[in-house]
């Protein structure tokens, strides 16, 4: 492994790696705009020129590979001006609109003017004008006043989605980015063009002029679109609730794991955060026969004892929606405690798209982990059980019956059924069908684990306290149990967590703590097509 | 007067030059033969390298050198792109070889694929050379008339195929590496190196680039040998150059001559001094990326490493002179509008700063100029310089240091008086 020293710290590093990534592992950061480790080098912005000694020129380190004995200076007075000149350089005809621009606040330009610039200006000149405020496709406005032409853009179309919408026209100062002609920006992963653009050149549709960045919260967690289990970061405005009013999460951005999406996700799962703050199930309801009315939690839960009455004759549909943790409940509740035979599991949504980036046909992000659990695609055996009438209470989670089985197939098993129960977070037609209606929580509002398609075990966590009434499914459970006896002593996710991990072998050397930031593989999912994407192109490794 | 060996130009003033009888009948395509049927690849490149023959295109680098760094073993293919892009300002030599002398060029090309062993050449001609294009395209299709291109050349079982790419008017396509870009079909954007062409060119595969002129030497030296040829130079410098002299002069024209000749000869004798006698005020001795000279700098030999001395280049050996009639803020502001025009906008550096450097040029002209705007030139400019992916930064960088530096009085007086009355002044 060569060695190298930068500004005075030995470090030694896999041959091939870029001086950029050599320095990050030393804990130096280089500034850049172009480079982007997903990426191929474009080496345009020149702002990552570093000394090497011996070279009689800077050299952009995110070129340069490291070589043993190599010395580098990252932060002399040569390289100091040379960063301070790039600078200056790219901010020549930059409009300097930061007070209405929406990148303000997670912009590049600002932070490094900050960091590494702070000279008195010398531009007397009129700057070049372009285009603002062009939509290139749903997602995506263009700015090109505020175009550093790093190519960010233009290479992740090129080499990640393999799409080629976009491209750079005109020479010199003139030049811009922009999208073929009589082409959109219209990719099923076009967001993230609007992440890795430093500057506000690329903004998002979507999150434009909804919140200022500093006012964002932001919480790790998990994509439930789709059973990829891409790393996101839930961004919600804790600040200043009241300029969006009823709306607590404002977008969500990708989070590096270089082991599911690299720093990538879909569109579909970028903009799937709607419905955390709309449409939801505030608190109780039950069916009085002809309308659902408001009930309480005592109501619900009293009433409820139809579990004890009618044992042999109880269905369960747990879904795929919801956390190991959350399922592992159920299925002490309901199989170990209850022995209810007839439990299935079935995804509340229909299948869709899959390709070959992230996108997987199953948009649940827990199936892998209710079988995991043991828990068996037997829906339909249930649902020919209960339209023959030999069910008498069907326990649903969130599930649409009209919408999976049509409407004229689930009025008849809401009719031959008894009680139907629907625990779930938002609202629906099919959800008219039930008798008792107990709200839920949403992934946001809870800490917990999903299991991904290659039976990773990754962890969400809370941002913000549960809407109206509504728990997680696993604390709906344990109420219950309590109602009618039966105690399940579990305080938390992380308490279930490691009960469940002694209980199923298949969880084994498993905890909490150990998830950590790329979570853990499940130990007898396969290792086939690790650290390669479907497609068999090599992941990128940090 | 030096004596003038003509070897390039030697077939200039024969009518129907570029005819392929008349190049056969005078002992055209004779070398390329000898190259088929006699030599092997490997002494052809020795041949060429003990000739000393350098680059002509403008960087100089050993031509021998350059082949030799192709693999031998290759599995992809390998090609030979002939750059004919000729866009430095104040050159045009490669332009009278594609017109007086194109077989010449073409058999320099074969031979040049035949010691790299290709099959498959372009050249990649600039667009606005509409008369050039038409006359090369009929010599190319002369030579595969006559089975000088294409299946079996001269019987042997060598074949090559000769492509003409017309560009589309970006001076940056002259860079070797945007070339191939736009040979490829893409945005001429210069590539960072390495890889050099000579591992992963055009296509991804071994690639030769040549200057017109660099492939023109190389009948030559087949046929009358390396050692003749690197004499004719001086040291590690063979051959002779086609010098363009532009500008002020009563003759201007291209001028063949050693490598090594005086600037002021080059002047004075060839090109027959200044028109109506005026006083000599400055010369650019290599194209316009090249450093200026005040007159009193131009006893000065005309290679490689003299005028790197001197702080210039001989670059294309474009030679420009301007007389006393000229205003100096007026020549930079012609140089930066080039630059600024052909910036290809890739690097922040250059891209922004060519832009920005001509317009505080363009308001000095104009008579705004502020006494801190020569400072600030300069220093935009040694921001430029060494810091992008491509030589035409440091070629923007040189004209505006090197007039200011040397004609910095000439510019305060602009600045401070608005006009250019000192060159009024002193034609009185």
């Amino acid at each position: 492994m060569p060695t190298l020293k930068i500004d005075g710290k030995d470090i030694a590093v896999p041959a091939g790696t870029s001086i950029i990534e050599a320095a990050k592992k030393a804990g130096t950061f280089i500034p850049h705009y172009c480079y982007h480790p997903g990426l191929s080098v474009a080496g345009n912005c020149r702002m990552c020129l570093v000394e090497v000694e011996k070279s009689p020129k800077l050299q952009i380190s995110c070129f340069i590979p490291v070589a043993d004995g190599m010395v580098v200076h990252t932060e002399n007075d040569r390289v100091k001006e040379a960063r301070e000149a790039v600078l200056e350089f790219l901010l020549v005809n930059h409009p300097l609109d930061c007070p209405v621009c929406d990148q303000s606040g997670e912009c590049e330009l600002q932070n490094y003017y900050m960091n590494y610039g702070l000279y008195e200006s010398r531009l007397f000149e009129d700057k070049v004008k372009k285009e603002k405020v062009v939509p290139i496709g749903p997602t995506v406005m263009l700015d090109g006043e505020r175009c550093v032409l790093c190519s960010r853009c233009v290479r992740f179309c090129d080499e990640v989605t393999g799409t080629h919408e976009m491209g750079i026209v005109n020479r010199g100062d003139h030049a811009e980015i922009t999208v073929a002609p009589g082409k959109e920006l219209d990719n099923a992963y076009s967001g993230n063009t609007v992440d890795i653009c430093p500057v506000g050149a690329l903004t998002d549709r979507d999150f434009r002029f909804k919140c200022r960045v500093w006012f964002l919260e932001k919480t790790s967690s998990i994509c439930p679109g789709c059973s990829r289990g891409c790393n996101i970061e839930i961004h919600w405005n804790k600040e200043r609730p009241y300029q969006t009013p009823n709306e607590r999460v404002m977008r969500l951005k990708p989070r590096v794991n270089p082991e599911v999406n690299q720093w990538w996700i879909c569109d579909e799962g970028r903009y799937n955060y709607h419905f955390i703050d709309q449409n939801r199930v505030l608190y109780p309801m039950k069916n009085n026969g002809k309308d659902l009315v408001q009930a309480s939690w005592q109501e619900v839960m009293e009433e409820g004892s139809w579990v004890m009455k009618e044992l042999q004759n109880t269905a369960v549909i747990v879904s795929t929606d919801v956390t190991l943790e959350d399922l592992w409940i159920a299925k002490e509740l309901f199989i170990h405690k209850l022995g209810i035979q007839t439990i299935a599991y079935l995804p509340t949504k229909k299948s869709g798209e899959e390709d070959h980036l992230l996108r997987k046909s199953d948009k649940t992000p827990n199936t892998k982990g209710a079988q995991a659990l043991g828990f068996e695609a037997k829906a339909n055996e249930i649902f020919s059980l209960a339209e023959a009438g030999k069910i008498k209470t069907l326990i649903l989670f969130g599930h649409n019956l009209i919408d999976l089985l049509g409407k004229e197939r689930a009025q008849k098993i809401a009719e031959k059924v008894d009680s139907m129960v629907w625990i779930g977070s938002n609202q629906h037609e099919g959800m008219n069908l039930a008798k008792w209606i107990i709200p839920s929580s949403v992934y946001a509002e809870k800490d917990g684990t999903f299991m991904n398609y290659e039976g990773r075990v990754q962890r969400i966590f809370k941002a913000f306290p549960a809407l109206g009434e509504s728990k997680a499914e696993w604390q709906i459970l344990k109420e219950w149990a309590q109602h009618i006896g039966i105690n399940l002593p579990y305080e938390n996710s992380s308490v279930i967590f490691e009960k469940m991990v002694q209980a199923e072998s298949a969880f084994n050397g498993m905890s909490y703590q150990k998830l950590g930031e790329e979570g853990v593989l499940l130990n007898d999912s396969k290792d086939e097509g690790r650290g390669t994407m479907d497609d068999g192109r090599k992941k990128h490794v940090l | 007067m030096s004596a003038c060996p003509k070897i390039l130009s030697q077939h200039f003033d024969v009518p129907n030059a570029h005819k392929i009888e008349v190049y056969c009948s005078r002992g055209g395509y004779t070398s390329a033969r000898k190259v088929l049927t006699e030599m092997g690849a490997e002494q052809v490149i020795e041949e060429v390298k003990k000739s000393n023959l350098r680059g002509l295109g403008g960087a100089g680098f050993p031509t021998g050198m350059k082949w030799g760094f192709i693999p031998r073993q290759s599995k992809k293919p390998c090609y030979v792109v002939i750059n004919a892009d000729e866009g430095e300002p104040g050159t045009f030599k490669d332009r009278y070889i594609l017109c007086l002398d194109p077989h010449a060029l073409i058999e320099g090309v074969i031979i040049a694929c035949f010691a790299v062993k290709s099959h498959k050449a372009f050249i990649y001609i600039r667009g606005e050379y509409v008369e050039p294009v038409r006359i090369f395209r009929g010599a190319v299709e002369e030579a595969y008339e006559k089975g000088f291109l294409g299946k079996g050349i001269f019987g042997t079982d060598y074949s090559l195929d000769l492509i003409i790419h017309v560009g589309a008017g970006a001076y940056i396509c002259g860079e070797e590496t945007a070339l191939l870009d736009s040979l490829e079909g893409k945005k001429g954007f210069p590539r960072l190196k390495p890889p050099f062409p000579a591992v992963k060119g055009l296509f991804n595969s071994p690639t030769v680039i040549n200057n017109v002129e660099t492939l023109a030497c190389v009948p030559h030296i087949i046929n009358k040998g390396a050692e003749w040829f690197s004499k004719l130079g001086c040291e590690k410098n063979g051959g002779t150059r086609l010098y363009s002299v532009s500008g002020h002069v009563k003759k201007p024209g291209l001028y063949e001559l050693p490598l090594g000749t005086s600037l002021k000869e080059i002047i004075y004798e060839h090109a027959g001094g200044i028109r109506q006698d005026l006083i000599l005020k400055a010369v650019i001795p290599g194209g316009i990326s090249s450093s200026i000279l005040k007159a009193n700098e131009i006893d000065i030999r005309m290679d490689f490493n003299s005028l790197a001395a001197a702080g210039t280049m001989l670059g294309s050996a474009g030679i420009m002179v301007m007389d006393e009639t000229t205003c100096m803020v007026k020549a930079l502001l012609v140089a930066t509008r080039f630059f600024a025009h052909e910036s290809c906008g890739q690097c922040s550096p250059c891209r922004e700063g060519t832009g920005w450097i001509l317009k505080i040029v363009e308001r000095i002209w104009e008579g705004k100029g502020r006494p801190q705007d020569l400072d600030n030139l300069i220093d935009i400019s040694q921001n430029i310089e060494g810091n992008t992916i491509c030589a035409f930064g440091d070629a923007a960088a040189s004209p505006v240091i090197s007039y200011i530096k040397k004609f910095r009085g000439e510019f305060e007086h602009h600045i401070k008086t608005g006009s250019c009355d000192l060159v009024e002044a002193a034609l009185k």
